[in-house]
């Protein structure tokens, strides 16, 4: 039997002590995976200092902080970094959750809360934040020891595996048993007994463990090469949320309510075969988690958008949230006609969104948002054009999305003219395309927005952080708009958005209607209204020049850092910097997709740099494949390749966001912090 | 000397000043790691004079600002679980609940049981561990409970 003295704990196979450090290595070795990279927040130095201790027994590897933004700053620095975050509640600088949420929103990873406080609502609070887990102080070895299943659990969610339960029920019933004390291995059905902990552990600790162990290595080198976030490693067969699907998904959702939709149900309403419920369950987890991003929609929908980014590839998650923004920003600037939205999104040129997993991001978000978005885009696209670069996006836009670019052409250059007048015509050619648009161009705001800090700096690489996890997503979705069945369904979202385009673009010049254009093919590089003067050269180079979106630094960029709760924020964007902000998302998004998207564009990527502005976001991502923001951009971007649609879309996005850096940078629009917080998705205002 | 340590540790539970989180943290101690209990002991007492240090002064200040205190209590708490201070986590829980309560009196006699306790407790844990080191590292590191 285990021994009874490490019962509580140590869970070492072996003898006594000698399991646990010295000589028992090998022994304590089969029943962890040792090395697990866990960084633990927490204000408290005392119990910093416990859990690092026990998290060293464990033979974890742990980076210890006592603030969260200085945990946040090491995550963005350094994205695949670790594979876990084990962080308290309740924190002086920062919210516990509202880091929880960072972290699922732009590093995917897997997140442990934890609390003196074990009232139910906080421990509900947690859940619906998208936290794998939940421990009480004072937390015991028993707890730390089997945290790796979340990181397993995690990786093998997202390859879309059957698996039963979807995470959230996990969690619940793994917070029981912590508070138990005795969190069993996921494995163990039972066990809290500290021996059965022990014996059960090690046989599930065996196989785990050489199976995460294998996903670890493999994830290792996947990402070293590509960036590639777990799915390659787990060669699952992955669920595409394409986006007929998630528009399907959706409707199903609102069919049911959102509040009310339940996986089970959802499948049925789809009816899609091959779909199991887990996927469902997983996808309409982000899908909350989005939408509450955006709206400010109760907390338990959080989780949804977490996961919902997570599934797409971490950056798809922000994008997404991203193109709300944008598409907020837009739809209450202009209004942008949902279809101008929708082009928007298209012509932004989800790259990022398709690889993913086709998870159309602008259908999470809100689709219309997106579109709005789009629409935006698509007007600022012309604006963009108008330093010159126009015709070219216009052409791109053509391109790209099939959609009749009339808007591009309707687009006056950076006029911020009514930006509904363009979000209309955008609407009218581009329904897809949107989408695709306005990523580019959210990301593109922000990104020229100021300095270019995003560009090469690391400034922007935090914010590229934020925004390459949005714009991914939006990427994806702009994507699978340019298909044409793309789902409009951003309209309102992106009327939203040109509304706000309008507003900064006033401040922009041009810049930020080109947001709306984005909408259009990447290539035309839409809402890069504000690259426009760069886009030319941007295009060229860069396809994932995402930056382009960056340009319009779109306040909604600004807001959205602020206050991570966009649902404000769309409506009051009245400030460029929202626009920016979101743009800048967008374009970080989509630079990051695009960036792992072309594996060659990285050249492209190059020439971005030297653009400097552009997108900040956009170069530093393609820098940044090193870090870990652009890895999941990235990785989403290879999924994209797979896609010829995407790839096409992947073209043009670039384009788009090298015109929206161009533009972003010329506006001197500092891109906003990564953080998005612009609910840009608020769905609520766009109407549809 | 070594029993002597045991009976004095002993003590400390019987008397209810440590939980079986302070026996944890033992089991965290080894030979890499010699002095670890020993180590957070100190840390914690040095964060959490500072934590009385800011309660002080904010009742002092006399405004009684209950959501700053419980705040303040709700960390200290959370140091004391994670050392097994029971008796210290106990106050912690009564100030809090005064705290919601909007009992200005409430928080202040508990404060000052509060205070005391965390000095008895401070004393009696220096002194086991000066014995525990004159009697040798390994008696309460490898003590199987």
């Amino acid at each position: 039997m285990m021994n009874p003295s490490h019962g509580r704990g140590l869970g070492s196979a072996g003898g006594s002590s000698s399991g646990r450090n010295q000589g028992g290595g090998e022994t304590v070795v089969e029943m962890f995976p040792s090395g697990l990279r866990v960084l633990v927040v927490d204000d408290d130095p005392t119990c910093l200092m416990i859990l690092e201790r026990m998290l060293r027994t464990c033979l974890y590897e742990v980076t210890k902080c006592n603030r969260a933004e200085m945990a946040l700053s090491l995550l963005r620095k350094n994205k695949h970094g670790f594979d876990i975050v084990i962080s308290d509640v309740h924190m002086p600088d920062m919210d516990g959750f509202k880091l929880l949420e960072h972290v699922g929103l732009e590093m995917d990873l897997p997140v442990i809360m934890m609390s003196a406080d074990d009232s139910k609502s906080v421990v509900l609070k947690g859940v619906t934040h998208g936290a794998v887990d939940y421990l009480i102080k004072p937390v015991r070895m028993e707890a730390l020891k089997n945290i790796w299943q979340h990181v397993v659990r995690k990786r093998r969610s997202e390859w879309s595996v059957p698996e039963h339960s979807g995470s959230i029920e996990e969690t619940g019933e793994r917070q029981q048993q912590q508070h138990r004390g005795g969190g069993g291995g996921a494995a163990v059905s039972g066990g809290e007994d500290a021996v059965d902990d022990n014996s059960s552990s090690v046989n599930e600790g065996n196989n785990w463990r050489s199976s995460s162990r294998k996903r670890k290595d493999e994830e290792g080198e996947e990402q070293g090469d590509d960036k590639d976030e777990d799915a390659s490693n787990l060669k699952k067969p992955r669920v595409v949320w394409s986006v007929e699907l998630h528009q399907q998904f959706v409707a199903a959702v609102n069919q049911l309510g959102v509040e009310k939709a339940v996986p089970k149900k959802i499948l049925e309403l789809m009816n899609v075969p091959g779909l199991t419920r887990e996927n469902v369950a997983s996808h309409l987890q982000k899908y909350r988690i989005y939408l509450r991003r955006l709206g400010g929609v109760s907390q338990h929908q959080g989780n949804l958008n977490n996961s919902f980014m997570t599934g797409q590839d971490a950056s798809f998650g922000p994008l997404s949230t991203l193109n709300g923004f944008d598409l907020q920003a837009l739809a209450v600037t202009g209004q942008l006609p949902a279809q101008s939205l929708a082009q928007l999104q298209a012509g932004l040129g989800r790259p990022a969104m398709v690889s993913k997993s086709g998870l159309p991001v602008s259908s999470i978000v809100d689709e219309r948002s997106i579109f709005s978005f789009d629409n935006t885009k698509t007007r600022f696209g012309e604006g963009l054009g108008h330093h010159g670069q126009q015709p070219q996006q216009q052409p791109q836009m053509n391109l790209l999305h099939g959609v009749p670019t009339g808007l591009q052409q309707q687009l006056p250059m950076g006029n911020r003219m009514s930006i509904q007048q363009q979000i209309a015509a955008v609407r009218a050619g581009h329904s897809v395309q949107n989408n695709g648009m306005l990523m580019p161009l959210a990301g593109q705001q922000s990104l020229p927005r100021g300095p270019p800090p995003m560009l090469t700096s690391s400034q922007s690489s935090i914010r590229q952080p934020m925004l390459s996890n949005r714009i991914p997503e939006r990427s994806g979705f702009s994507g699978r708009n340019n298909i044409p069945e793309s789902s409009r369904v951003l309209p309102t979202g992106y009327t939203n958005l040109t509304t706000q385009h309008s507003s900064s673009a006033m401040a922009y010049n041009n810049f930020q209607p080109e947001l709306p254009v984005n909408s259009f093919p990447l290539a035309s590089a839409p809402g890069l209204s504000v690259p426009v003067r760069k886009a030319t050269s941007y295009q060229e180079e860069v396809n994932s020049s995402e930056a382009g979106f960056t340009t319009p630094s779109y306040d909604m960029f600004t807001t959205r850092q602020n206050d991570w709760d966009l649902r404000n924020i769309g409506i009051a964007f009245d400030s460029h910097q929202d626009a920016e902000s979101a743009a800048f998302s967008a374009s970080e998004a989509y630079s990051s997709s695009s960036m792992s998207r072309n594996n060659t564009t990285v050249a492209a990527t190059e020439h971005g740099r030297n653009h400097q502005q552009p997108p900040p976001g956009m170069v530093p991502h393609h820098q940044g494949y090193a870090d870990g923001n652009s890895g999941s951009v990235r990785v989403k971007s290879e999924r994209v390749a797979a896609d010829t649609a995407a790839m096409a879309f992947h073209e043009q996005y670039s384009n788009q966001e090298d015109l929206m850096s161009a533009l972003l940078k010329q506006e001197g629009i500092a891109p906003v912090d990564g953080e998005f917080d612009f609910d840009a998705y608020s769905i609520d205002n766009i109407p549809v | 000397m070594q029993r002597q340590v045991a009976l004095i540790k002993q003590s400390l539970f019987d008397q209810g000043y440590l939980d079986e989180q302070f026996m944890e943290l033992e089991e965290l101690q080894d030979d890499a790691n010699p002095n670890f209990v020993e180590e957070v002991s100190a840390l914690y007492f040095k964060d959490s004079a500072r934590l009385i240090n800011n309660i002080d002064q904010a009742l002092e200040r006399g405004s009684f600002d209950f959501n700053r205190l419980d705040s303040y209590m709700h960390q200290f708490k959370g140091s004391s679980t994670s050392i097994g201070a029971s008796k210290v986590k106990a106050e912690c829980t009564t100030f809090r609940e005064y705290c919601r309560a909007g009992n200005a009196e409430g928080c202040l006699r508990t404060f000052q049981q509060l205070k005391k306790e965390h000095s008895t407790l401070r004393k009696k844990l220096e002194h086991y561990f000066q014995l525990a080191r004159q009697a040798g590292p390994k008696e309460t590191a490898r003590r199987p409970k």
